[in-house]
């Protein structure tokens, strides 16, 4: 779409009856679009260039001799447009009985089946029987390597992968080989995508099921799979994605689009590290230690006892994790403060370089593999330890207060850490070795499970769902504190997330002027923000 | 005798020379005037030059027959930065050998339209883009330029003209689309060879993104001819619309098939029966394809009255394409001569679009199966519906030109589609 910053000459044109408006140099497909009227088509995505070779988008125009392609087209003032015509209907009904001319069919063990373009195209416009009675040209299967596996046979020849590869990743590893009938995409020589960090999204972008990824290969139908917006959580780039859900598993992670973060892309790295939110050793029930004892309790019993015995318990030091969301790290500030005030470190996880996005430069796996780092910084939090999430809490281990841990693993520790401190609070969503001296614990969500916000590499504040249901009792961490800080300050208990973020944005000077509805689903930019190249 | 056939009726104006080993050369080029017209072309305004070429009513002779003066009049005015003349010498159409002949026998020529066409269109780099399985002829066509090279008539400073043009002979590797213009531009490119999106045209943005024109050899040829004689001379021949001499390859059933060089405006008749020496003893006319595989098939009433000129052929319900006569007599087969061809198309498809990807294809499997006696009526309904998806539907016209002979020749030679289906029987001596 055309750069909207800038104030741009307009013009109006008529396509289907109906009177639109848009900047010049708007194609007919994107001022169809505009109105709500999807063109079909496979060889145009928005974020790629356009071939116009599928020949699906070809629609009428009052005066031009032939049907225009209309990706390719630019609108014109006083135009007359007709995508729906008879003209242009049996022509896509026509193309489209080309493709199945020698498409295989094989919808019942295709993992597209449900999201195929093919499907829906041939399904809302296609003739009821084909024609062809010819045999059938078969390439069969190939291995492309890292996560990719290709069907020639589905494939519709659009050539998006080819030209993500060239444009995007700017690392062409795909191409057409042959010509005519039998041109079929290809990789050079055996290295084919393995170790290309973005080509994950050849698959996405794939509008049949040629290219599928190995490791969703017959796992889910994708109509028994929920869709839930929420933010990779594997890096500080904050790419927005949805969590594809069945039997409250998360099955997948797809990129969602957002022109200010990700545009239409995800790097591998982050989209296949979800299994992680799938695991089953999960702190279910909140439990305190009564006389050398472990109690499991509803939570108003834990809470109670938890709150008569942080009165006598100072000084108290904390560790936070940058993979809790705002309104966690938030409500734990508020929670030290609350308590006389008190140092709050975090742990992250930092590889040794980004991994760039050569096609769309906002776009990197950054170097901190944790989601909010940022949101952690402007809680005053203070990063410890080493590049491995590890290390750091030595000063710690010897604390003879109140020690709270939130959502840090403490992976790196042993049975005796906390031994010393007076009250060991641990929030965490999974059982660890290192909270075994904990008085207190208390199960809390995953990011999957809850609803919140993480702070991106360039501070954009963003929005995530809940797209699985919590194991248990848990609950998200700021519900918990902000229960406790009832308890001991009498502040409303926060009921939603967004009653979290504002009293989390109440406490910091970044976020002030910010509301949870200006967020949207786009995210907005915090008041201290980091330039990225390509902004 | 001279070179392989030849015929009083002919105009030898380009085809001067064939057939004699020393019109390659440099000197024998210029025995017969060669580079004079350059040399005269070099003293005109550019401006000029492209006047006297609109005023002779050249055509364009690679198939579309556009005036070439109004052609290089759409290049840019003013020069921003290189302009690039394309001589297309990627000569492929089935039925069509005389860019070849051309090439062989007076490459100076061809080289010596390309000078003044580029000096025209203030060109500074002209590439002539051979067909990859012209060998021999591109060796030839090498060596001439070299040696024009030498003499001064190509390189720096022309004839002491002040003016510069380089020439490059580029060999294709063997793609029938990359005559398309677009697809030459993107294979000279490095580039597969797939046609582009117009617009932009080649004029505003051509080859390595620059102003570029596309001209057929032949074009190219008559060029010197009209700059020495000038444009009236070159309308002494042919018809009002369709001026001058041209060359038709005529192949197939007759005695004598070749080149011949004929005005324009021709009798068919004349050129079947006179020139050709007509068909073998009790054989008769069944079917012309008058302009190359690409176009509308005639019926032998259809040829009757019809003249070869641009215009006589459209009203005799074909197109005169690059005037590539394939005649066939009454042992014809229709059915298997417009499968080879549709096969050529489905081969030659660059895959791109897929009305003419698997359309091509396609209509090849059905006229298979027609051929070997296991068609149907409705086969030939769904021929016509496929033919008229493939038409005006894609970026380029090859699958306009796999539709045209099927439509035809289901319209005109039904009965031969229907016996095959019928009968299983073979139609034609085969």
């Amino acid at each position: 779409m055309a750069d909207t910053k800038t104030p741009q000459e307009t013009i109006t044109l008529t396509i289907d009856g109906q009177e639109v408006t848009v900047p010049k140099g708007t194609t007919l497909l994107q001022a169809a679009e505009v109105m709500g009227n999807r063109v079909p088509h496979y060889c145009y995505h928005p974020g790629l260039s356009a071939p116009a070779q599928c020949r699906l988008c070809l629609v009428e125009v009052e005066g031009a001799p032939k049907l225009q392609p209309s990706c390719v087209t630019a609108a014109q003032d006083g135009q007359v447009v007709h995508t729906e015509s008879q003209k242009a209907t049996a022509m896509r009904q026509g193309v489209l009985e080309f493709y199945l001319a020698n498409h295989p069919l094989d919808c019942p063990i295709c993992d597209q089946s449900g999201e195929c373009k093919l499907q829906d195209y041939v399904h809302a416009e296609g003739r009821k029987h084909g024609r062809s009675r010819e045999p059938k040209r078969v390439f069969g299967r190939d291995d492309f390597g890292g996560d990719v596996l290709f069907y020639g046979d589905r494939c519709v020849m659009c050539t998006r992968c080819v030209r993500f590869m060239n444009e995007k990743a700017q690392d062409p590893r795909l191409t057409v080989v042959e010509r005519g009938n039998r041109s079929v995409i290809d990789t050079f020589f055996e290295e084919g995508l393995a170790g290309s960090p973005y080509a994950g999204n050849v698959v996405d972008i794939c509008p049949v099921g040629a290219l599928v990824s190995k490791d969703f290969l017959h796992k889910a139908r994708a109509w028994d799979l929920d869709h839930t917006p929420s933010i990779c959580p594997n890096c500080s780039q904050g790419c927005n994605i949805d969590l594809h859900v069945r039997d409250n598993r998360i099955q997948r992670l797809k990129p969602r689009a957002n022109h200010e973060v990700n545009e239409f892309w995800m790097c591998d790295y982050g989209r296949h590290r979800y299994e992680w939110m799938n695991r089953e050793d999960r702190l279910e029930i909140p439990t305190y230690k009564s006389g050398g004892e472990v109690r499991p309790a509803d939570w108003g019993t834990v809470l109670k006892e938890l709150s008569e015995r942080l009165e006598d318990a100072r000084p108290v030091q904390a560790v936070a994790s940058p993979f809790a969301s705002t309104e966690d790290l938030g409500a734990l500030r508020r929670l030290v403060d609350a308590l006389g005030g008190g140092d709050v470190v975090f742990r992250s996880p930092r590889a040794a370089e980004e991994i760039p996005l050569p096609g769309f430069e906002k776009l990197a796996r950054r170097r901190d593999l944790a989601p909010n780092v940022r949101g952690a910084e402007i809680q005053g939090m203070e990063r410890v330890g080493d590049d491995d999430g590890k290390g750091g809490l030595d000063d710690l281990s010897g604390h003879t207060g109140t020690l709270i841990v939130l959502g840090d693993e403490l992976t790196d520790l042993g049975e005796d850490f906390g031994a010393q401190s007076s009250l060991f609070i641990y929030l965490g969503a999974h059982p660890t070795a290192g909270a075994h001296q904990a008085d207190f614990h208390l199960p809390m969500t995953t990011f999957a499970e809850q609803e919140g916000t993480f702070i991106n590499v360039e501070g954009r504040v963003q929005r995530f769902w809940p797209g699985v249901e919590a194991t248990g009792a848990a609950r998200p961490a700021w519900m918990i504190l902000g229960a406790l800080l009832n308890r001991i300050e009498g502040t409303e208990i926060p009921s939603v997330a967004a009653d979290a973020f504002v009293a989390t944005a109440g406490t910091t000077p970044e976020l002030q002027g910010l509301s949870y509805a200006d967020l949207g689903s786009r995210g907005a930019v915090i008041n201290e923000p980091v330039a990225l190249p390509g902004s | 005798m001279a070179y392989p056939y030849t015929h009083e009726k002919e105009v030898r104006v380009l085809s001067r020379g064939w057939g004699d080993p020393t019109t390659r050369t440099l000197e024998g080029w210029k025995a017969l005037g060669g580079y004079e017209a350059l040399a005269k072309a070099l003293k005109m305004e550019r401006t000029q030059v492209i006047e006297e070429v609109k005023s002779s009513g050249l055509r364009g002779r690679g198939g579309a027959g556009f005036p070439t003066g109004v052609k290089w009049s759409f290049m840019p005015k003013e020069k921003k930065g290189p302009h690039y003349l394309c001589c297309n010498a990627d000569e492929s159409e089935p039925g069509t050998f005389k860019d070849r002949e051309l090439l062989r026998w007076t490459p100076h020529q061809v080289i010596e339209g390309c000078l003044i066409g580029a000096y025209a269109i203030q060109a500074d780099h002209v590439y002539i883009y051979c067909r990859g399985e012209f060998f021999e002829t591109t060796q030839i066509l090498a060596r001439a330029v070299e040696e024009a090279y030498e003499a001064g008539y190509i390189g720096k400073d022309i004839l002491g003209s002040g003016h510069s043009i380089d020439v490059t002979v580029f060999a294709g590797a063997g793609a029938y689309i990359c005559g398309e213009e677009t697809a030459l531009m993107n294979s000279l490119e490095g580039r597969r060879g797939l046609p582009r999106i117009k617009p932009p045209f080649p004029a505003a943005v051509g080859a390595f993104g620059q102003p570029t024109t596309i001209n057929n050899v032949e074009t190219l040829c008559a060029v010197p001819h009209i700059i020495t004689n000038g444009g009236e001379w070159y309308r002494q021949w042919g018809t009002e619309k369709s001026s001058g001499t041209k060359l038709f390859c005529v192949s197939g059933h007759v005695r004598r098939p070749g080149n011949y060089e004929l005005p324009l405006g021709f009798p068919m008749d004349e050129l079947i029966y006179d020139v050709c020496g007509g068909f073998q003893d009790g054989r008769s006319l069944k079917a012309v394809i008058p302009g190359g595989s690409s176009v509308p098939i005639l019926s032998a009433q259809e040829c009757e009255s019809c003249t070869l000129d641009y215009e006589g052929v459209v009203e005799a319900g074909s197109m005169l394409g690059c005037a590539s006569v394939i005649i066939m007599d009454d042992t014809t087969n229709i059915v298997k001569q417009v499968r080879r061809m549709v096969d050529f198309y489905a081969h030659e498809s660059c895959g791109q679009c897929t009305p003419c990807r698997e359309g091509t294809q396609w209509l090849s499997r059905i006229l298979v199966r027609i051929e070997n006696g296991r068609g149907t009526e409705e086969d030939l309904d769904t021929l016509l519906e496929l033919g008229e998806q493939m038409t005006g539907t894609t970026i380029c016209v090859l699958s306009d030109s796999a539709a045209a002979p099927v439509a035809s020749s289901i319209e005109k030679f039904r009965d031969d589609y229907l016996a095959l289906i019928r009968r299983g029987e073979k139609v034609g001596a085969a």
